[in-house]
């Protein structure tokens, strides 16, 4: 069964007073903000959201990789890994989800179904552990996925200028690197704004 | 026991009883769903909320004005992703909500402009 392209339609639908699915088809478009532990990702989903950011548990064997290994069952059927989401109304047609990545670097399989399709990625960076957001670099890196590094300032971090900090994670000197607060919507919006321009800047003409 | 092999069941007989295809079928369809796929509720479903039960209401319910995303019916059915996919998958295949998967493509220029000044616009 082919499940796309379900909306019924794409004009004005049979009954004028659902406002459903007799609309256009929405454009949901995601990014994916990662990082390590506790540097502000469920901060930065909650500050740009319009709704309270909701969470979700997803099971490793809800998930479509494939994962054939039987040395894997055991974790298939015990792993629970939560994720949190937020949702921003771009206009009237194209919706904004905003997914944090799960904590835990080892769910790799969770990073893979949200990043699947994404504009891209922000990877949030404390400066005092930097080394935390190695995994994330390398993964969107790998992947071929749109990232700015987003420095988020904490209280107490020393000051290091963009330099310092491609040169610690060894970045691309097109990736941008951003400076925001994670409490404040407008300069997290601002990262989102970079985000979109450097996957434009990326995407095929 | 050993196995039996197909044909030493005669004809007939299945060694996969018929809900379990039928559950296999349907759990493929929803694996594969985006977890941003939309769905809202058709005037169907709308006309049938009486018949249905538990969770299906509650989803047919929930995405009657505004489409939701299957990550936000999980989350507000307080259901796992998983098990959201399926029942989203079988609602759909009823007639009881319309689904708009996106692509898992990259978003192209385009959509990337038109969310571009969107978010210039906050």
């Amino acid at each position: 069964m082919d499940l796309s392209g379900y909306w019924p339609n794409e004009g004005p639908g049979p009954t004028g007073a659902l406002d459903g699915p007799d609309r256009p088809a929405p454009i949901p478009v995601k990014v994916v903000v990662a990082g390590g532990f506790g540097v502000g990702k469920t901060t930065f989903v909650g500050s740009v959201s319009e709704i309270t950011p909701l969470t979700t548990e997803a099971n490793m064997t809800d998930l479509s990789a494939d994962v054939d290994d039987t040395a894997l069952v055991a974790a298939k059927t015990t792993t629970t890994v939560a994720l949190d989401f937020g949702r921003l109304t771009i206009d009237e047609q194209m919706v904004l989800y905003l997914f944090g990545t799960p904590g835990q670097n080892r769910f790799w399989f969770m990073w893979d179904d949200i990043s699947r399709g994404a504009v891209g990625a922000v990877v949030l960076v404390d400066l005092r552990r930097i080394d935390d957001c190695f995994a994330a670099v390398d993964y969107f890196e790998d992947r071929g996925v749109p990232f700015v590094v987003a420095v988020n300032r904490f209280d107490g971090a020393a000051h290091h200028d963009d330099d310092e900090v491609r040169d610690a994670l060894a970045l691309d000197p097109r990736i941008p690197i951003v400076h925001l607060d994670a409490r404040t919507a407008g300069s997290c919006t601002d990262a989102l704004i970079h985000l979109v321009e450097h996957a434009l800047d990326l995407a095929p003409q | 026991m050993k196995r039996p092999r197909d044909h030493e069941l005669g004809p007939g007989r299945r060694v996969v009883p018929a809900y379990a295809l039928v559950g296999g079928r349907t759990h493929s369809v929803g694996a594969d769903l985006p977890i941003e796929a939309m769905v809202a509720t058709t005037p169907e479903g709308l006309r049938s909320l009486t018949s249905l039960r538990f969770e299906q209401r509650e989803i047919a319910l929930l995405c009657r004005r505004t489409p939701q995303s299957i990550a936000e019916v999980a989350a507000r059915v307080k259901v796992p992703l998983g098990v959201a996919r399926v029942l989203v998958s079988d609602l759909t295949a009823a007639g009881h909500l319309a689904l708009h998967v996106p692509s898992t493509e990259r978003p192209d220029r385009a959509i990337l402009e038109r969310l571009l000044s969107g978010l210039r616009a906050r």
